[in-house]
Order: C-alpha cells, then structure tokens, then sequence
C-alpha cells in the first residue's frame, strides 16, 4: 500500500490554489483604475498644482488627511500652508473636493483597485456629481 | 552561531536587495524575474517532493491510537482518537491540520525545588503562539489577494473590514499583521530562552522563523511608515498574476525587499522544514483509520515467500510414512 491516491488529491488541490489568481485574472475584465483629474475648477486653474507634489499626495494622501482630522478636530488647527507658502484650508469637503469634484471618477476608482474601503463618508457629504 | 548564522543570512538577503535595486538599479530582475523564478521553484519543489512521497511504501498499519477503538457497540468508543473509517479520519485530520489538536496536549515537566517533585503540567504557549501564527499567516496571504486579482472578489472586502475593525489610523491598522508578527516573534524567542529547545534548535529553525519576520516587518513598514504607491505596486502584482508583467514607475526600495524576502521564502519552501505543510497530511500514523483487524493491510515489500506445504511434503515421505504407521491424508 501508499498514498499515490491521496497524493494525487493533494496535488490537484495544490495546483488549484495556485492557478486561481492566474485563471482569475485571465477571465475577467480589468477595473478601470485610471484616475480622472478633467474637473470644471482645476481646468480653469492657470498652474494645476495640488497641496504637495503629485507623487507624495498619491503615496501619503490618507495620512495627511488623517493628520488633518485630527488638528481640526482636537486643536481647531485649521490652517494649512504648503511649501511655496500658500495657505489652505483643512477641510475635506472645502479644499480637497472642491476641486476634485468628482468622487466616483477620483477617489472611487483606485479605491476600488485596490479593495481600500474608506470612511471618510460615513460622516461626510460627498459632493453632489453631474451625472450626465 | 546557530542564532547568528541564520541572522546574517537574512540581513544578507535584505542587502542583496538593497544593493541590487538601490545601487545596481535591476528593477526588472527583482521584480519579475526573480519572484517568477522563486514561484516556479516553490511550485516545482513541492509537487516533486509530494510526489516522491507518494511514490514510498506504506509497509505497516500504524496509526496512533489514544482511545478505544471500535469494539462491541456497547464499548465506548473513541471516533477521533482510534478512528476506524475515512471519514473519522478526516475528521481527526481537520481538526489536527485547523486547530493543532496534538499540541494542545502538550505537556512541560519540572521539578519542583522545595518539595524535590517532579510535576507534570499543561502546556499551552506553543499551541496557543503556533496557532495564531498559522490562522494569521494565512488571513495575511489571503488578504494580499487583493493585489493579485483585478477586479477585487466581494468576499476580500469582508476580510478587509473584519480585519480592520477597529478603524485605528490610515492606513485602517489590521489586527493580524500585529499578531502574526508578535506570535512570530514569541516563537522565535520561545527557541531562543528555553534551554532544551535551544539546544535541539538548528540554524535551519531560525532561519525561516527570522525570514518571515523580516517578511513582517518590511510589510507593515511598507504599509505603514515608508508608503509606497499602491497602484502602482498593484499594476506589477496584477501583471506577475496575468503573465504580462510590466514595471511602469518607481515603486519604492521596501517593496522590493519585501518582494525579494518573499521570493527568497518561496524558493527555500520545498528544502526545507517548512514542507510539513504537506508532510502533516502524509503522517501514516495520523492519516490512517485504525482497521487491521478488518481490512488486510498488504506490505508493498512483501516478496513472495517460498514455501513448502504439507501435501508436498506428504509426497516426499509418504512411503516412509507409511511404513511407520504415521496416518497420511492421501493414500
């Protein structure tokens, strides 16, 4: 007697597990995960310029947000100068979506790319879109 | 030196990473081909080493029995610890393979100083450590699903959420990053403190224990402390995972010292004693029902006996048998 039977279910199994992601990926249609930036306020602006540079607000966005929820709410630190010395108010709905007013298109999508489940609007307002 | 060696192979694999990513800027080789390289050896690793498993005899019947097996139906029987069919012993198996059943009865003795007893007393450390390491390394993996598949199956933001219940910080701190790396941490102390098992612990035990730790480590500095662009790192992930794996901006000196710890863990998998992820569902004496009395376990060694039966030793003798008086079967 051996176990070349069971051996032969373990295997399957084995290579089952493994495949999935492979499989997955190869049957189903990517999310688009392309942020859109195309809003009527930052088209108007004359140099389109975040809070910080672009590469640290995509990395390191979530803590400065978080670092600014907690000065309003604890210290009523409510303001915010950049680097070149220009002042911003700490406030999600007023700075960050007045521009980027489109939710779905901006903050969903990569969200969504990467199963991040954010509750900033659980109190919140999220900003009322245009649906065409 | 046993400590040490493995210790400074670690640091040795960070650096490897650090000077070929850093100084020597070979993003494509730590990024794809060298994790392509890990995975294929881990997959090819184990399915050979199973299969050489597989390809050994079984010679005896000898599954463990710590209870009573089955008898009359009027004797209380033990199904679990004597299971007498398959389906006991998956049962004994799952709850071995899920909750470690056999180490929880672990046992630590000691003598005992004023009175000069020796006592005999539970021990639950071991299993308690190597049980929140297993269950949280796998919600850990599980969880990193979520860079590997695009678009995100539902049930991954179930364990996103549960993992991340308590909503500390953001990035949402998830509970079983802390576990695992302090039930790693126990285990690696555990060999380190207690002087019998450091003295049976060899530097092939420290290694993969100090490995995932500095797994651990780089990923909650990752995730964390350092920040790297997650899109971007998902972009090469989901790329690995379809076969067209691209390398588009700079991700980050961390993520590829992770990824390097990783693939070096992969391709040390099947050598080392990390294959008792297999080996546990191969032990013949947890993996067999306990049924020699009813079902004939054949011997794979057994060769055919040469033997010599009375009827053709009445043939040899009859004659003289018979002389004798001796009574012959055949006439």
């Amino acid at each position: 007697m051996s176990d070349k039977s069971k051996v032969i279910y373990l295997l399957v199994i084995f290579c089952a597990v493994a495949a999935f992601p492979f499989l997955y990926n190869s049957l189903s249609t990517p999310v688009n995960a392309k942020i859109e930036l195309n809003t009527p306020v930052i088209d108007a602006m004359k140099v389109k310029q975040c809070i910080v540079p672009k590469e640290e607000m995509r990395r390191d966005h979530m803590k400065i947000l978080n670092r600014w929820r907690d000065e309003v709410v604890r210290d009523s630190h409510r303001e915010f100068g950049n680097i070149d010395g220009v002042m911003y108010e700490k406030s999600l709905q007023r700075t960050c979506m007045h521009c980027h007013s489109n939710k779905s298109e901006f903050c969903d999508r990569c969200h969504a790319y990467a199963s991040v489940d954010v509750y900033c609007w659980d109190c919140h307002l999220a900003p009322k879109e245009n649906k065409p | 030196m046993k400590i040490l060696l493995p210790f400074l192979g670690v640091i040795g694999v960070v650096m490897v990473a650090f000077v070929g990513v850093e100084l020597l800027n070979l993003r494509y080789l730590f990024g794809i081909i060298i994790p392509y390289a890990a995975f294929i050896t881990f997959m090819a690793g184990v399915i050979l080493h199973v299969l050489k498993w597989g390809r050994s005899a079984v010679p005896f019947c000898i599954p463990t029995t710590s209870g009573q097996q089955k008898s009359f139906p009027w004797v209380k029987r033990d199904r679990l610890d004597n299971p007498s069919d398959n389906l006991e012993v998956i049962g004994r198996m799952a709850l071995e393979v899920f909750l470690f059943r056999s180490l929880f009865s672990n046992t630590s003795s000691s003598l005992k100083e004023d009175e000069g007893r020796l006592i005999h007393g539970s021990s639950k450390w071991l299993w308690g450590a190597g049980l929140a390491f297993h269950w949280t390394f796998f919600i850990v993996v599980f969880r990193h699903l979520r860079l590997f598949v695009d678009p995100i199956p539902s049930v991954l933001y179930l364990v996103d959420s549960l993992d991340g219940l308590m909503q500390l910080g953001v990035p949402v701190l998830y509970w079983t990053g802390l576990i695992l790396l302090g039930s790693a941490t126990y285990l690696f102390i555990r060999r380190v403190f207690i002087p019998q098992v450091r003295y049976i612990s060899l530097p092939n035990d420290h290694f993969p224990l100090l490995l995932i730790i500095a797994i651990v480590l780089s990923g909650l500095l990752m995730r964390y402390f350092l920040k790297v662009d997650i899109i971007y790192v998902k972009d090469l992930t989901v790329g690995l995972f379809s076969l067209k794996p691209v390398i588009t901006h700079n991700l980050g000196l961390i993520f590829y010292i992770h990824l390097f710890l990783v693939s070096v863990l992969l391709a040390y998998f099947p050598f080392s004693k990390l294959m008792h992820a297999a080996g546990v569902l191969l032990s013949p004496t947890r993996n067999m029902p306990n049924n020699s009395r009813r079902v004939r376990h054949i011997n794979p060694w057994n060769y055919p006996v040469k033997v010599h039966t009375y009827e053709e030793y009445e043939d040899d003798f009859r004659d003289k048998m018979k002389k004798a008086g001796i009574p012959v079967e055949k006439e």
